[in-house]
């Protein structure tokens, strides 16, 4: 299969978007090309198993190689492995998700789904990149959207918001290009320079650059994923951002960072993994319980989903931070519960605010009764977020928990138990907002006459809910899939332990 | 033995059902949904009754003990190698006895709610519900791992909120899920660490490979987690007690019982399946699942032993000074509860030791049909007086004939009155206390006594006491299918005990030799009746002598009718201490400091341009003049200072 | 003794410049200060011409670029008055200090 296909198809569709008229062709144009990401994407995963199935232990499936700037030793290199094919699944199905949520976009909507897909052609980029240059790239090009959607189409205090998000951002990914300057000037690949992945990989680093650039790297794309104490760019985002935005935000975006981590920094500087995995864990461990402590106190729908975010970012920056292989797997599929779930979140949170144009939960009640397809969806993302089986949150957050006991360390032992008591405050936030919003008597006569959830709003959420149940009830799929690539990084940073 | 694979059916029957009402029952079989429930939980039953004949009577047995068979199993998921969650199935004497009574009580409950909740707008939506929670129960006892039975023991948890919160317009109802599910939440984070404890140490899931392993008193494995120890308590102390609170919590031990009573805003119905017969016994059912590993460690057994004496005791207590007829009952099953928990406290492995064991099991039995008949009872007549309170009720006997006999009937086993089942199983727990532990069965003794007398207040306070003030007699017991699980229901109260328990259901499988030692049976029984004669002074007629007794209680009523003020301590606790002093600053300090602080960057950053924006003065002359002075500058740093 | 030497024709030429460059920084007259940019260009070509003539004899680059520089100021001389007339247009003022509006 030709991932550049994944690139191209969004890329066209973007374009196609430029040149038709009116909201009805921008959005069959802008379903189109999402659904057609869609069956790829399912298509990769059929293809990639197929070839797994076959005996192809390579690490890095369908590579393509080309290099677009010799003299720098730039290279156009793209792959994928389990873990890659697990991030583009949750990229298909938050986009789609997003892009019919939208479907009743009134301003500007042109603009607004151009950007939203150009967002997706940046992130697809970035899963398959195989060349942290090119990485890097992909990066940047998912960051300047958000900026625009937020500042454009936002709501609440959108411009502060919008430049927070984006210059918070910005920081990470310059201290992102640090890191990965200072490790490709470290790199010595026949007398040059290399920033391939692969190459990189194989090489041994000098600890002491490991040591030195490790942090920025590391800081610079927790940023994007809730690294405390960087994460106030997350509540303040989300709740400005319009519903699809939030969702791509935390469903998508967040998650560019924890695989930044994981793929780049963690992989490529195993030594320093080591030698910090301390305060990532302590960091991993602060967010989780103080996210969580602060989530309760929120009265906003939205900020309470953000919090939520920071605190479940922190499970995979703990997964992360653990290093052993069942915990590398658990932080992976965290980040695509979350993501699915988070934007599950997000589209109800929307749905509801678009009918009683208020998010606050003290304002809501008694939506089960007028509005039942909606309250379920947000009872389900619930459920999904304070970790029941049958959702996609208790898989991930038990191979997190497992995978964190397996390291012997005492302290770390300790960390676990904190982040597993994090479930019971999760429990008391996610109750609170149900028990409030949807049950209850209802607050204010006009929600009699709110309508329930439309088509477009239905399939949206059906596709996300699918996507949970499906790692829910049936985990050792994706399990199966992710692990190779977490078994991969587990033994490169056991093979620099010694 | 593959040809137990039917079994998986049991559980599985329910979950459809769940499946078919929660997608499509509102729209398309609004009345009908009963019917769906109540026949997919029939074929359970059918089920479960057939796979208790087969395997108790048939080929359960090898060398007369009854052998643990694993009837299905699948991996769910491979955390590494070695440890992976199962979906497995679990045949073994206690598991086979859950699922007989958990589909029959469940069954009889289906029954009841048909005439019970017939006319609810969300008619569908219960039997959704009833079916889930059923679905999960039976999971929970089948599983065969120890993460699969905290999974369902989750879904347990939470299709009670979903049936607790069933009102959800009352925010009383909505209020009492929450605690219910925030509590055994709270509960279950011990479950869970103690999982990882276990599992770390035994490097297995699997509940036969780790009671296998951690009862080796020579396998590394054992020696590893024994000598390990944290605070001074062994891990494995450390893994069981934390395993026993989660269990606590779903069983409302002291002190995680506050959610129970509170639960009772749910749908009697429902009271009468999850908080009598099924999901209360969890924690019962979890400690004897793990009892093996449990028998080895004396100080988690004491731990259960003293919390559910405790537990039982005051319950009781509690319970002789409610006025609302549920939660008497709820108080009751506490109560009860505490008596199973400590029987298998006081409970050794294997043979005649373990008798403790097998009791509890017994009293778990016989308990479910006697309890889950009153709260049917207490359903009935609510039903008919719409209201939970004492007062308004009173002389309903001749109103409701068939409700009044059942009940009494159920009273009568739960006071221990030989020939009632109840007698039978608090007889063998009560013997199992008097063997190894003098101060706990005075407690029981104690107890038991206090049992009769707050059952048959409640008895009489619902059916003598005064004259009925309802007179609406042609709303009458509700129809027949709410008549029907009472008779049944009664009809296993009474012969229950009969079952020969002891040689099903014991700790090591083998059977057990039992015996009714009249002079040992004597006191509690006198007790009882002792206790009935006091109700029955007190509350039969309407007279100020019930008032007066409380007056000269004083304070101690005070404090009971209160619940002990626990509740108000753990809302201390949550709303002062953990919302004020740690929520409250966890967001302040974010808004305040963390985020305050990236603001402070971006307004340093902004002041630090305001200051030298002054250069770009717009004066073309400026320009040239910082022009050549940077030339000037430049020229004397490479003429002086370069080289 | 008598010989111009070239250090007295950089003499005239410094002052020169230093001329035009105070011309430059005073004049608010935006002609004027044109004058004084002239007079700096021709400084740098007595520069040129002198550097030639002294130190290379054989060679004619300098000369070269004084003719080119010479061309330069004319046209810069263009160009600024025209800019200067438009500025005038706009502002009814050929005062450089009225015409500060790009500035932050």
């Amino acid at each position: 299969m030709n991932l550049s296909i994944l690139i191209i198809l969004p890329l066209i569709t973007t374009f196609a978007i430029l040149f038709v008229k009116g909201l009805k062709q921008v959005r069959t144009v802008a379903l189109i090309g999402s659904a057609t990401q869609f069956l790829l994407s399912l298509d990769l995963l059929f293809v990639y198993w197929k070839e797994r199935t076959a005996g192809n232990t390579t690490q890095f499936l369908f590579d393509f190689d080309y290099t677009w700037f010799a003299p720098m030793n730039i290279h156009y290199h793209i792959g994928v492995d389990g873990i890659s094919v697990a991030m583009i699944l949750l990229t298909s199905f938050v986009v789609i998700a997003g892009v019919l949520v939208s479907w009743a976009q009134e301003t500007l909507n042109k603009e607004f789904f151009f950007l939203l897909l150009f967002l997706s052609v940046g992130a697809y980029g970035y899963f398959i990149s195989l060349d942290i240059f090119t990485l890097f790239f992909f990066l940047e090009v998912a960051v300047i959207p958000k900026f625009l959607l937020i500042g454009i189409w936002g709501s609440g205090k959108k411009e502060y918001s919008a430049m927070k998000l984006a210059l918070m951002l910005m920081g990470g990914s310059g201290l992102v290009f640090v890191g990965l300057a200072g490790l490709y000037f470290n790199t010595n690949a026949n007398g040059a320079h290399s920033f391939d992945l692969i190459q990189i990989s194989q090489m041994h680093i000098d600890i002491a650059a490991q040591k030195l650039f490790f942090p920025f790297a590391f800081v610079g794309f927790g940023i994007f994923t809730a690294l405390f104490p960087f994460h106030t760019w997350v509540p303040d985002g989300h709740s400005s951002a319009p519903t699809a935005a939030s969702m791509f935000l935390a469903g998508i975006s967040m998650k560019l960072g924890g695989y930044g981590c994981l793929r780049v920094a963690t992989y490529l500087m195993p030594d320093a993994a080591h030698y910090y995995s301390w305060v990532i864990i302590l960091l991993a461990t602060i967010a989780i319980i103080y996210g969580a402590f602060a989530t309760m106190m929120q009265k906003d729908l939205k900020y309470i989903n953000a919090y939520s975010s920071v605190s479940h970012c922190g499970f995979v920056l703990l997964g992360i931070g653990m290093l052993t292989q069942t915990s590398i797997t658990g932080a992976v599929l965290q980040m695509v519960s979350h993501g699915l779930m988070t934007a599950l979140f997000f589209a109800a949170i929307g749905m509801i605010y678009s009918r009683t144009h208020t998010r606050m939960v003290e304002q809501l009640g008694g939506l089960l009764k007028v509005i039942p397809f909606i309250s379920t969806v947000f009872v389900i993302a619930g459920l999904c977020s304070l970790g029941l089986p049958g959702f996609s949150g208790f898989v991930a957050e038990m191979t997190v928990f497992m995978g964190s006991w397996q390291n012997p360390d005492q302290w770390y032992r300790f960390a676990t138990i904190l982040a597993c008591a994090s479930i019971v405050v999760t429990a008391v936030y996610i109750l609170r907002a149900t028990g409030k919003t949807v049950m209850g008597p209802i607050t204010d006569l006009h929600y009699h006459h709110l309508t329930d959830a439309t088509w477009n709003e239905k399939i949206a959420t059906g596709i996300l809910i699918i996507g949970i149940v499906a790692i829910g009830i049936a985990p050792f799929w994706i399990n199966q899939l992710v692990t190779p690539g977490a078994e991969n990084i587990f033994q490169h940073l056991g093979n620099v332990l010694k | 033995m593959s040809h137990y694979s039917y079994i998986a059916l049991i559980p599985l029957l329910p979950l459809a059902s769940f499946l078919i009402l929660g997608l499509f029952g509102r729209k398309y079989f609004k009345t009908f949904s009963g019917t769906i429930g109540t026949g997919s939980l029939l074929a359970s039953a059918i089920l479960s009754l057939y796979t208790a004949y087969q395997y108790f009577f048939i080929d359960g047995k090898v060398n007369g003990v009854f052998q643990k068979i694993i009837a299905l199993k699948y991996t769910w998921l491979q955390f590494s190698p070695n440890v992976s969650i199962d979906m497995g199935i679990i045949l073994d004497p206690i598991s086979v006895m859950m699922i007989v009574v958990v589909t029959f009580v469940s069954l009889m409950v289906h029954l009841f709610s048909l005439g019970y909740m017939k006319g609810e707008e969300r008619f569908a939506t219960y039997y959704a519900f009833l079916s889930l929670f059923t679905f999960s129960m039976l999971g929970l006892v089948l599983s065969s791992n120890i993460f699969q039975i905290y999974m369902f023991w989750e879904l347990v948890g939470v299709s009670s909120f979903l049936l607790i919160g069933y009102y959800f317009e009352k925010p009383s109802a909505v209020a009492a899920a929450k605690k219910a599910f925030i509590v055994t939440r709270f509960a279950d984070l011990g479950f869970l660490i103690g999982i990882l404890i276990l599992a770390f140490y035994s490097g297995t899931l699997d509940f036969g490979v780790l009671i296998e392993r951690l009862t080796a008193t020579q396998s590394s494995q054992y020696i590893s987690i024994t000598s390990a120890s944290f605070l001074g308590p062994s891990m494995l102390t450390w893994g069981l007690t934390l395993v026993f609170i989660g269990g606590a919590g779903k069983s409302a031990m002291f002190p995680l019982h506050i959610w129970l009573p509170d639960a009772m805003e749910g749908p009697t119905p429902v009271s009468a399946l999850i908080h009598a017969a099924t999901m209360v016994v969890a924690g019962v059912y979890l400690v004897a699942r793990l009892f093996p590993v449990f028998s080895i460690d004396v100080t988690a057994l004491q731990i259960v032993t003293y919390v559910g004496a405790f537990s039982a005791l005051l319950a009781a207590v509690i319970a002789c000074t409610q006025t609302d007829i549920k939660r008497v009952l709820a108080y009751s099953t506490m109560s009860q509860i505490g008596y199973m928990m400590f029987a298998l406290g006081v409970s050794k492995y294997g043979g005649e030791n373990g008798l403790g064991y097998m009791a509890s099991m017994f009293h778990l039995f016989t308990h479910a049909f006697f309890k889950s008949l009153l709260f049917l009872g207490a359903g009935a007549v609510i039903h008919l007086v719409h209201s939970n309170e004492m007062k308004d009720m009173g002389g309903l006997r001749k109103l409701m004939p068939i409700t009044h006999i059942t009940f009494l009937i159920a009273c009568l086993a739960i006071a221990g009155i030989p020939p009632f089942s109840g007698f039978f199983s608090k007889e063998e727990i009560l013997l199992a206390a008097y063997q190894s532990n003098l101060l706990v069965y005075g407690l029981a003794v104690f107890t038991s006594g206090l049992t009769a007398f707050y059952m048959f207040r409640l008895y009489y306070s619902i059916f003598w006491s005064r004259e009925a003030l309802v007179h609406d007699t042609h709303h009458g017991e509700g129809t027949f299918s709410m008549k029907l699980p009472l008779i049944v229901l009664a009809a296993c109260a009474l012969v229950a005990g009969f079952v020969p328990i002891a040689s099903l259901v014991t700790s090591d499988g083998a059977a057990l030799e039992t015996h009714i030692d009249i002079k040992f049976s004597a006191l509690p029984v006198i007790l009882a009746i002792l206790g009935i004669a006091l109700a029955t002074f007190l509350y039969k007629t309407k007279s100020d002598r019930a008032s007066n007794v409380a007056e000269g209680f004083g304070g101690l009523y005070k404090a009971a009718y209160k619940k002990f003020y626990i509740d108000e301590i753990y809302l201390f606790i949550t709303k002062k201490i953990i919302f004020n002093l740690i929520g409250r600053p966890a967001a302040w300090i974010d808004k305040n400091i963390v985020d305050g602080f990236m603001n402070l960057l971006a307004t340093t950053t902004g002041k630090i341009s305001e200051l030298i924006k002054g250069f770009q003065s717009g004066k073309v002359q400026n320009y040239a003049l910082y022009f050549f002075g940077g030339i000037l500058g430049l020229a004397v740093l490479f003429i002086y200072f370069w080289n | 003794m008598n010989e111009i030497t070239i250090t007295h024709i950089l003499f005239v030429s410094t002052a020169l410049f230093f001329i035009g460059m105070y011309g430059l920084f005073t004049r608010r007259n935006m002609i004027t200060m044109l004058m004084a940019v002239e007079l700096i260009l021709n400084s740098v070509n007595i520069n040129f011409v002198a550097f030639n003539k002294y130190q290379y004899p054989g060679k004619l680059d300098g000369v070269f670029f004084t003719i080119f520089l010479i061309t330069i100021a004319a046209a810069e001389a263009a160009v600024a008055i025209a800019i200067i007339i438009n500025l005038y247009r706009s502002h009814n003022s050929i005062d450089v200090e009225d015409a500060s509006e790009l500035k932050y």
